[in-house]
């Protein structure tokens, strides 16, 4: 079967939220859950619409396939299917199929008596997400304002978006979002790094300890942070980045609607050196 | 439940200071500075600073860095006509640019036209370069592996490609990024606009994908270690040699969530894997742009991947069509 050696003591019942012992059960190496059905009827329901959409349009080519937002004229109305409509119950679609893999979560961590850092993780990916197709079109008075579902239409719309604002590096928030993913990623190379560099030394030495990953950090820049800390400071950094994310996006238009490089004048006038 | 979490440390022990393995090759230099225990540290990771290994290549190495520091400085500075106000003021806007397309590819420059800019640069990579062997050396005197060093020569080739070797092929040193808060983020901008979006550009799309891909791993993989923290799992190393339940369940976690799971040391060639293919990657997209590829939104559109929009605008009307047209 598709269970590890040491995998049936662990498949035990209960843990869930909704269900109770109704969907308590596995198929394969997945668990289901009231949730993991959720999932699957969210997440067959969005993408056969999205087949759908592609169907109406010109091009099978997957790199060109865009499934709109509605005009701006449609405000915050429901639309035509073939005019945006899709595209509003795709997302409805998307947030529903994310809420339930996040509770799904939460019941595999309660089930295997772990904390809850992944659920919770995972719900600032799902913050942002709703803040790009929810929140501010919410805000700006019009689904319009959303992104359309395609590789590079959604490309196009982050540059366009962008420009819209002139130029979107001047934004303040988008600065710590991508300093923050930058030195996310940074953290990680540095953590996978001295792991591996402990558990693959020089020929001829035996697997080294936490001991050996202090030093090397202590010899280098003066500070180890620690086995436990590396990953506070992980989590941190990466739940930072997206939800400062969120926040340079929320900003931008709802708070802010000139070029994001006048914003700046306020450092040039302070008060100080007038 | 909060207190599960293991957020912060509630109860800080305190032993002995580690002074770690003995290093060797034994040298003249030795690790220096008393360690101190600071307990907000403590709160967050360990608590214990210091001590540190210098070393030659460590002073090198920031020798040559201040060096690059003070010229790209100083030459602000000097840009506000050394008025110091000024310089705090403007400091976000200031530059040190590239040569002039003028110098193309001469060294040196003459030194304000470029030629600082090229000092500083050299000044820079050296000391990127010292500190790269450093990370080598502090890894084999305590005969660990070398993955530090292979990631960090991963970023420092992108750092190299952007201003030296992509300038080389086009032949000026004016393709360079300038030294500055702004000015950098105006030279990425118009790079994308000159060479025809950026985002058209496949290893762009690469090297972001593995960029959002390392945030993505670092938060799974830290909150599944926080997560089975309770069970000892930040031992990793212990962990991957003799597998304990903290790593039983985390492996469950994952297999029953999505249907595949890491093991506690391939989680971490994932982790290497992403945050090195991230500037990998996108240092190949950069040497490609303006050398290979002129117009990345052209290639998109040769290629078949470029969008295709509906015409928003009604076509313009024929003049010649209208009533008073001659005939």
């Amino acid at each position: 079967m598709s269970m590890l050696s040491f995998e049936k003591k662990y498949r035990v019942r209960g843990g869930t939220l909704l269900g109770g012992d109704l969907f308590d059960f596995w198929v394969g190496p997945f668990f289901v859950g009231f949730f993991g059905v959720t999932t699957i009827l969210f997440a067959v329901l969005g993408t056969l619409l999205i087949l759908y959409g592609a169907s109406l349009g010109p091009t099978w080519n997957p790199w060109r396939i865009s499934i709109a937002p509605p005009d701006l004229s449609y405000g915050l109305a429901l639309a035509p299917l073939a005019e945006g409509g899709l595209w509003q119950i795709i997302t409805i679609c998307a947030l529903g199929a994310f809420v339930s893999w996040a509770l799904r979560e939460v019941e595999i961590a309660r089930k295997l008596g772990m904390g809850l850092h992944v659920p919770f993780a995972f719900s600032f990916a799902i913050l942002a997400y709703t803040t790009l197709q929810v929140f501010r079109p919410l805000l700006l008075g019009a689904w319009g304002h959303g992104f359309p579902y395609g590789i590079f239409s959604h490309l196009d719309w982050v540059s366009n978006t962008g420009y819209q604002y002139l130029h979107f590096h001047y934004n303040p928030a988008h600065m710590i979002a991508v300093s923050l993913f930058f030195t996310t990623t940074f953290a990680l190379a540095l953590h996978g790094s001295l792991i591996l560099s402990a558990a693959n030394p020089m020929e001829g030495t035996p697997v080294l300890t936490p001991e050996h990953e202090n030093a090397y950090f202590r010899d280098f820049i003066g500070y180890s942070i620690g086995t436990l800390g590396i990953h506070r400071l992980g989590l941190f950094l990466a739940l930072s980045a997206v939800f400062f994310a969120a926040v340079c996006i929320i900003i931008s238009g709802p708070l802010w609607t000139r070029g994001w490089p006048e914003y700046w004048t306020w450092w040039l006038d302070l008060p100080i050196w007038r | 439940m909060a207190t599960y979490q293991n957020i912060f440390t509630q109860v800080q022990v305190r032993g002995p200071f580690h002074k770690g393995p003995p290093l060797e090759p034994g040298g003249p230099w030795v690790r220096k500075g008393r360690p101190r225990f600071i307990t907000l540290l403590g709160r967050f990771g360990d608590a214990q600073i210091g001590p540190f290994y210098l070393g030659f290549l460590g002073l090198a190495s920031i020798i040559c860095g201040f060096t690059a520091f003070e010229i790209i400085g100083l030459n602000m500075w000097a840009s506000v006509g050394w008025n110091p106000i000024q310089f705090v003021r403007q400091l976000p806007w200031l530059a040190l640019e590239p040569p002039s397309p003028s110098c193309g590819l001469h060294v040196p420059c003459p030194l304000n036209e470029g030629g600082w800019w090229q000092m500083a640069g050299f000044f820079l990579t050296l000391s990127l370069g010292l500190w790269w062997l450093r990370t080598y050396r502090r890894a084999r005197a305590l005969r660990m592996g070398t993955h530090v060093a292979w990631a960090f020569a991963s970023a420092i080739w992108l750092y190299i490609v952007l201003g030296f070797i992509r300038p080389l092929l086009v032949g000026s040193w004016s393709e360079a990024v300038p030294f500055g808060i702004f000015p950098h983020l105006d030279w990425v901008a118009a790079f994308s606009l000159r060479y025809g979006n950026l985002f058209y550009n496949p290893f762009h799309a690469l090297s972001i994908a593995f960029l959002y891909g390392s945030v993505l791993l670092f938060a799974m993989h830290a909150g599944t270690i926080l997560a089975v923290s309770r069970y000892g799992g930040e031992r990793e190393l212990e962990q991957i040699t003799d597998r304990g339940t903290a790593v039983e369940r985390a492996a469950l976690f994952w297999r029953w969530t999505m249907g595949f799971n890491a093991t506690m040391e391939s989680i971490h060639r994932w982790a290497w894997w992403f945050a090195v293919l991230c500037p990998l990657v996108g240092g190949i997209g950069i040497l490609l742009t303006g050398t290979v590829v002129d117009n990345w939104y052209l290639w998109a559109v040769k290629h078949g991947y470029a969008p295709g929009y509906p015409p928003i605008d009604p076509p313009a009307i024929d003049p010649a069509t209208l009533p008073g047209a001659g005939q």
